[in-house]
C-alpha cells in the first residue's frame, strides 16, 4: 500500500517518532506467540455451552441426564443447576440513567431464552470432542414466543422480553443545550435550510480472528484461582469475577496471553469466563472453553444497532445554527458491561468538526431486543455519530446546491480558536481541519476529480464516478474520571505504568494497559527509551498479568497511549529525577547542574564529569553510596488520571466508481488523513489507520448481522458475513497533519478507532454523489449491489422520493 | 467445528474406493480434496459415517490431450486446471473459471471432480463444463459409464451419479478459435458467485451456462437459441433467464438475480464476440 510521508510535520530528534518494526510480529508470524487456547493443561476439563435455538422461548424443561450417558462426560448442568454458583448477576458497569431497565442476566438461562445463542445449560467432559458430542444428547423443551428484531416494534411494546420490567425500553438519555430556554426551535424555525435524515447504523459482527477462549486454573491450596482469557480487560475483569463469583479479589488472578484481535468484543465480562471459573471451583479442576467460529457470531457481542433521525439547521450561507438527534439504540437481549453507554458515547460528537452555537438536542432511547447483546465496537457510538452529521452534511450541501468540501469548510472550527469550548461544554484541545481537508483534497486529486466527474456522469452512462469526504473528530483517550462520574460510568478512566531500572540498566516498564494486537511492547519501549536516552532493545514492557501488573483499567476507546502511554512518560520522568541525585551525590555536584542526554548525566561546565545511567542503576542496586534516606532503587510508579479527553481529527476521501446495471462499487482511491497529534511510531499510526478504514469500509459495503424475521441470525459463518480480504480493498493512501495535543507532556492523542470513523461516511457519500445525477438521495448499509440496484430503481420510480 | 463421529479410510486405487463404498454402504462419502464436504460435517449438515479418502489415488490427477477433446482426471487440483498449457489453448474458458474458484488455498487443495460431484450449483466449475458440453466419466463396480453434462444434474448438490459410482475423468471438447468469456459477480473475491455466466461462442454455435440460478447449474438453451436464429446479443441476453429457476438468499432477490443474469450475459457474449 501507498504511503506519503508527512512532511515537516513532526520533526523531533530521538526514538519517537521512528518507523521501527513491530517486536511482537516474529512471534506472531511464525506461530510462536502463545494464545488462551495454546496453553496445555492436563486434566483439563472442556466445557460446550448448549445455546438457545431460539430467539424468544419459554424453557419448560431441562433433562441434561442423556448428555451423562455419553462416554467422556463428568458433569452436565442446566442453569437453574447453578444458580447457587453467583453472588450476583452479570455486571453492567455503565447505569446511564438512575431509573435504567437492566434485567437480571446469569451466564446460563433458567426460565426463559432471549436470543438465539443465549445459553440453558452445559457439559464438561474430558475432551472437547465429547463435550460437544454431549450436547446433542440434552433435551430442553421450549415454549417458542414472538421475535422481537425490529427497534420501532421493541419500543412499541407489543411484545415485551423481559416480563419484570414490564416494557422493552432501557432508558431515556437527554443532552438538551441551548443559549436560551426554546434556542433549538427558534434555530429550525428560522433556519434558511433545514434536512431531517434517517439512518440505520446495521448490527456488525465484531469478528476477531482469534475467537475467544477460556482456561480457569484452581490452585491446589489457599482458594486462589487463575483465569486465562482471550480479553482485553484482564483487570476489569478480575474485579468483575471476583465480585460476581464471590471469590475475594486478592485470591483472583487473571492473565490475558496473545490475544488475536478484539476490536471491543473482548471488552466484557462473558458467561463462558464465569462459567469456567464457577466450575473449576466446584470441580477442583482446571476448566477451559473455546469458541467456534458460528458461536462467536452469536454470543459475542454485537456492535453497532441504531437507528438515526438527525436534522441540521442552517442559515442562509449554510452555517449550522442547530442540530436535533433522536436515536434508538439496540441493546439486544441484556445489557452487558458498557451495552447502555455505547450510543452515548457519541452524543457528544453529533456536530463533527464544526463550530456549532449553544443550540443542541440529543435523545436517546434505547430498547431490548431479541438478539445478541450489543456492546462496544470499533469506534462504539462515535462513528454512528460522525456518520451521521456527515451524511447529513452532504445533503445538505446538496441542497444547497453547494460542493461538500466547501460546505465543509464554511463550518469548520477555525484553528485558531482552539483550546475550544464546545457548545457541550467539552474543550477540544486542538484541531486543523482545513490543514487536513486541503492535504486530503491535494493527494485525492479532488479538483480532477471533481471536472472528469462532470464528464463521466452524463445521460446514459452506467459507470458513474463519486467522490466522498469526511471530516472527523474523535473524542479518545478515555477518559477524564471526573467526566466518567458524571456519566455515571462505574470506574475512572486513570492509568498506571511502573518504569524501574534493573541493576545491569535494562528496564523494565509494566503497564496497566493490556494489547490484543495493537503493538504497545514496541510503542511503550520507544517511550521509554526516547525520555531515557536508551535503545528500546533494553526496555522490556511487561503487561496483562494482574499478578505482574495489578494496577490498570486496560485498552479500549483508543486510550492506551493518551493516558497509558503518558503513565510511563511521566514515570520516566521520575526515575530520571531519582537518578540525578544519585548522580549529583556521586559527582560531588550540585542536582540542579547536571544535565542528562543520551543516557548520561554531565556536570553543566565540567564536561570531564559523568555519570552513565548504567552505573546510576547499580548504585542505586548495591545501595553502598546513596544520598542519606534515598531509597535503594530506581523505580517509580505512575497512576494518570487525564486532564481532558483527547481530539484527534482528520479527513478522509475516496472516488467510487459504481456500476448502474449491477449496482456494483468500486473504490478506486482512499485517502486517509488523519491527526493523532504526535505520532509515537508512524508505522504502527499506519497499520491502525489501514485496519481501521478497512472495518469502516466494510461496514459501508459489506458487514451486516442479518436476522430473520424470528430472530434466527442468517450470517453466522465467514461465508454470509461479508468481512473482507486484502483482494477485496483498494490502496488505500495515508498521510497525516500533527498537531500536538497540549494537555500532555508527549502531545499524543490515540489512532485505534480513527480509520473506522472517518470510512463509513467517506464511502456511503461517494456513492450517493455518484447516483447523485439519478436521484439517488441515500443508499442504506450496507451498500450491497442489490441495495444500490433497489436505490437506483425507486429513484426512478419516485423521482421526488429521498431519505426523507 | 467439531464432525461428528466417523470412521476413516484410504483407497489406492479407484477400484479399491469403489468396492470400500459398496461395503460401507449409502452413509459412505468419498473425500477429495474436502473444501466442500469438511465445511459441511463441520457444522454437522453433513455426518458420514465413513470418509473414504481418494486424495492418494494418484492416477486420477493428470490433463491430456485425447484428440477432440481434452480429459482431465477428476483429482486435478483446481490450481492445475488453472495453469494447464493444454487447457490454456484448446480450453481456455475452463482454465480461466478455474482461477475464480475460492482463493488460492482453495485451488491448491480442491479438485475439479469434488467439484463437478457435490454439483453445487453455486460453484464455478459445474456450469462451466456444461457450457462447454463436457462429458463425465463414472467408475462404478460394473465398469464405466459416460454421462453428458447435461443429464447429470438433478437437483440441490445431487447427480446422476449412483451412491457407488465415482467420478474419474472431465472431458472437455477443444475449443480453438472460439470466443469466450466468464462473468462472475460476487461481493467478496473469494465468495461463490451471486451469479455467473460462463459463455463460448465459435461460427454459429454457442454455449451458455449460468451460476447460481437455480438449484443446478442452469444451461441457457433459449440464449443459443436466439443467438442461432440470428437474435442481436442485447436481445438473447434478454432471454438469460428463460430457462433458470433462481431462489432469493442474502445477497439477491429473485427480480435482481433475473437482472443480473440479463446483463452479465450480454456483457459476456459482448466480449466473446469481440
Amino acid at each position: 500500500m501507498t504511503v506519503i510521508e508527512a512532511t515537516g510535520t513532526q520533526e523531533r530528534p530521538g526514538v519517537i517518532g521512528q518507523r521501527l518494526l513491530r517486536r511482537e510480529d516474529p512471534a506472531l508470524l511464525t506461530g510462536e506467540a502463545k494464545f488462551t487456547n495454546d496453553i496445555q493443561v492436563t486434566g483439563a476439563l472442556h466445557l460446550a455451552v448448549l445455546r438457545s435455538p431460539y430467539a424468544h422461548a419459554r424453557i419448560t424443561s431441562v433433562d441434561v441426564s442423556g448428555a451423562l450417558a455419553v462416554p467422556g462426560v463428568r458433569a452436565a448442568y442446566s442453569g437453574a443447576d447453578l444458580t447457587d454458583q453467583w453472588s450476583g448477576p452479570m455486571p453492567c458497569a455503565w447505569p446511564v440513567t438512575d431509573d435504567m431497565k437492566n434485567p437480571a442476566h446469569y451466564p446460563l438461562a433458567t426460565s426463559k431464552a432471549c436470543y438465539a445463542g443465549d445459553g440453558v445449560a452445559c457439559v464438561l467432559a474430558d475432551n472437547a470432542t465429547a463435550a460437544r458430542d454431549a450436547l446433542d444428547a440434552i433435551d430442553v423443551q421450549y415454549e417458542p414466543l414472538e421475535a422481537v428484531i425490529d427497534l420501532e416494534d421493541a419500543l412499541s411494546d407489543r411484545v415485551v422480553i423481559h416480563d419484570e420490567l414490564g416494557t422493552n425500553t432501557s432508558y431515556t438519555w437527554n443532552l438538551l443545550v441551548e443559549d436560551h430556554e426554546g434556542a433549538v426551535d427558534e434555530a429550525f424555525a428560522a433556519a434558511a435550510h433545514t434536512v431531517s435524515e434517517r439512518y440505520i447504523q446495521q448490527r456488525l459482527i465484531p469478528m476477531a480472528m482469534e475467537p475467544r477462549a477460556v482456561l480457569a486454573m484452581p490452585q491446589p491450596f489457599g482458594g486462589e484461582m487463575t483465569l486465562y482469557s482471550a480479553t482485553q480487560i484482564p483487570h476489569i475483569l478480575k474485579v468483575m469475577v471476583a465480585l460476581t463469583l464471590g471469590i475475594p479479589e486478592h485470591q483472583m488472578r487473571v492473565i490475558a496471553p496473545s490475544v488475536g484481535g478484539a476490536f471491543g468484543s473482548k471488552l466484557n465480562v462473558y458467561a463462558e469466563e464465569l462459567l469456567c471459573v464457577a466450575l473449576a471451583r466446584k470441580h477442583g479442576v482446571p476448566v477451559r472453553w473455546n469458541e467456534d467460529r458460528s458461536e462467536n457470531a452469536m454470543a459475542t457481542i454485537h456492535g453497532r444497532g441504531q437507528v438515526q433521525r438527525i436534522e441540521l439547521a442552517a442559515d442562509a450561507d449554510g452555517k449550522l445554527t442547530a442540530i436535533r438527534v433522536r436515536l434508538i439504540g439496540d441493546m439486544g437481549a441484556y445489557l452487558q458491561l458498557v451495552t447502555p453507554g455505547i450510543p452515548l458515547l457519541g452524543a457528544f460528537l453529533y456536530a463533527g468538526v464544526y463550530d456549532l452555537p449553544k443550540a443542541y438536542d440529543f435523545s436517546c432511547t434505547s430498547v431490548f431486543t431479541t438478539m445478541t447483546p450489543t456492546d462496544a465496537y470499533r469506534g462504539a457510538g462515535r462513528p454512528e455519530a460522525t456518520y451521521a452529521i456527515e451524511r447529513a452534511t452532504d445533503s445538505l450541501a446538496a441542497k444547497m446546491g453547494v460542493d461538500p468540501l466547501e460546505h465543509r469548510r464554511r463550518n469548520f472550527i477555525a484553528t485558531d480558536k482552539y483550546p475550544y469550548e464546545a457548545y457541550s461544554g467539552l474543550v477540544y484541545d486542538s484541531g486543523n481541519h482545513d490543514g487536513a481537508a486541503t492535504k486530503a483534497a491535494e493527494m485525492l486529486g479532488y479538483d480532477e476529480l471533481r471536472a472528469r466527474q462532470a464528464s463521466q456522469n452524463v445521460e446514459g452512462s452506467t459507470k458513474r464516478l463519486g467522490v466522498g469526504v469526511t471530516s472527523y473528530f474523535e473524542m479518545c483517550g478515555l477518559a477524564p474520571s471526573r467526566v466518567l462520574a458524571s456519566l455515571n460510568y462505574s470506574a475512572g478512566g486513570w492509568e498506571a505504568a511502573t518504569v524501574r531500572v534493573l541493576p545491569t540498566s535494562k528496564v523494565q516498564v509494566v503497564t496497566g494497559s493490556s494489547p490484543h494486537g495493537q503493538g504497545h511492547e514496541t510503542a511503550w519501549s520507544m517511550i521509554v527509551a526516547d525520555k531515557m536516552g536508551i535503545s528500546p532493545d533494553d526496555v522490556d514492557v511487561l503487561h496483562s498479568d494482574t499478578a505482574i501488573a495489578p494496577l490498570g483499567l486496560d485498552t479500549y476507546g483508543s486510550r492506551s497511549l493518551p493516558v497509558g502511554g503518558v503513565a510511563i512518560a511521566m514515570a520516566c520522568d521520575k526515575v530520571i529525577d531519582k537518578a540525578k541525585q544519585i548522580a549529583a551525590h556521586q559527582l560531588e555536584a550540585a542536582a540542579d547542574d547536571l544535565e542528562y542526554a543520551g543516557g548520561v548525566f554531565t556536570v553543566r561546565g565540567s564536561p570531564d564529569k559523568t555519570m552513565p545511567l548504567a552505573a546510576i542503576a547499580f548504585e542505586a542496586f548495591t545501595a553502598h553510596n546513596l544520598p542519606d534516606g534515598l531509597e535503594p532503587n530506581l523505580e517509580a510508579q505512575v497512576t494518570y488520571d487525564p486532564p481532558n479527553f483527547s481530539w484527534p481529527f482528520g479527513t478522509h476521501m475516496c472516488a467510487v466508481e459504481v456500476d448502474t446495471e449491477t449496482g456494483h462499487v468500486d473504490v478506486l482511491k482512499y485517502v486517509a488523513v488523519d491527526d493523532c497529534g504526535v505520532q509515537v511510531n508512524p508505522l504502527i499510526v499506519d497499520g491502525q489507520v489501514h485496519g481501521g478504514v478497512v472495518q469502516g469500509m466494510a461496514q459501508a459495503l459489506w458487514e451486516e448481522a442479518v436476522y430473520d424475521t424470528d430472530g434466527n441470525l442468517k450470517t453466522s459463518t465467514l461465508a454470509e458475513y461479508l468481512v473482507p480480504a486484502a483482494s477485496d480493498v483498494p490502496s488505500i493512501t495515508t498521510g497525516h497533519t500533527v498537531t500536538p495535543s497540549p494537555t500532555n507532556q508527549l502531545g499524543v492523542k490515540g489512532i485505534g478507532e480513527a480509520g473506522t470513523i472517518g470510512a463509513a461516511s467517506t464511502i456511503i457519500n461517494a456513492v450517493v454523489d455518484a447516483l447523485s445525477g439519478l436521484g439517488v438521495h441515500d443508499v442504506p448499509m450496507p451498500a450491497s449491489p442489490q441495495r444500490v440496484w433497489d436505490a437506483i430503481n425507486s429513484a426512478r420510480i419516485n423521482p421526488n422520493g429521498g431519505s426523507q | 467445528v467439531i464432525p461428528a463421529a466417523f470412521d476413516y479410510v484410504r483407497a489406492g486405487s479407484a477400484e479399491e474406493a469403489i468396492s470400500l463404498v459398496g461395503q460401507h454402504g449409502e452413509d459412505a462419502k468419498f473425500l477429495a480434496g474436502g473444501h466442500s464436504l469438511l465445511p459441511l460435517m463441520k457444522l454437522r449438515l453433513a455426518q458420514p459415517s465413513v470418509l473414504i479418502d481418494i486424495g492418494r489415488v494418484s492416477d486420477l490427477s493428470y490433463i491430456r490431450d485425447a484428440g477432440d477433446h481434452v480429459a482431465i482426471g477428476a483429482l486435478t487440483r483446481h490450481m492445475d486446471v488453472e495453469n494447464s498449457d493444454l487447457l490454456k489453448q484448446h480450453v481456455p474458458l475452463l482454465a480461466h473459471a478455474a482461477h475464480h474458484v475460492g482463493d488460492p488455498q482453495v485451488r491448491h487443495r480442491g479438485t475439479i471432480g469434488g467439484s463437478i460431484a457435490h454439483a453445487d450449483p453455486a460453484s464455478d466449475l459445474p456450469a462451466t463444463t456444461l457450457a462447454l458440453g463436457a462429458t463425465y466419466v463414472a467408475q462404478g463396480p460394473n465398469g464405466t459409464r459416460e454421462i453428458a453434462a447435461g443429464d447429470f444434474y438433478e437437483g440441490f448438490l445431487t447427480s446422476s451419479l449412483a451412491a457407488d459410482e465415482l467420478l474419474t475423468e472431465i472431458r472437455v471438447p477443444k475449443m480453438n478459435g472460439a470466443g469466450w468469456n466468464f462473468q462472475k459477480f460476487n461481493r467478496r473475491a473469494q465468495d461463490w458467485a451471486i451469479v455467473g455466466v460462463a459463455a463460448w461462442r465459435r461460427n454459429g454455435d454457442s454455449g451458455v451456462a449460468l451460476v447460481n440460478m437455480g438449484s443446478t447449474p442452469v444451461l441457457a438453451t433459449s440464449v443459443s437459441s436466439a443467438l442461432a436464429r440470428g437474435a442481436s446479443i442485447a436481445d438473447a441476453a434478454e432471454q438469460a433467464a428463460a430457462d433458470a429457476d433462481p431462489q432469493a438468499d442474502l445477497n439477491a432477490s429473485v427480480e435482481y438475480r433475473v437482472h443480473l443474469a440479463k446483463v452479465l450475459t450480454r456483457r459476456a457474449l459482448e466480449a466473446a464476440s469481440s
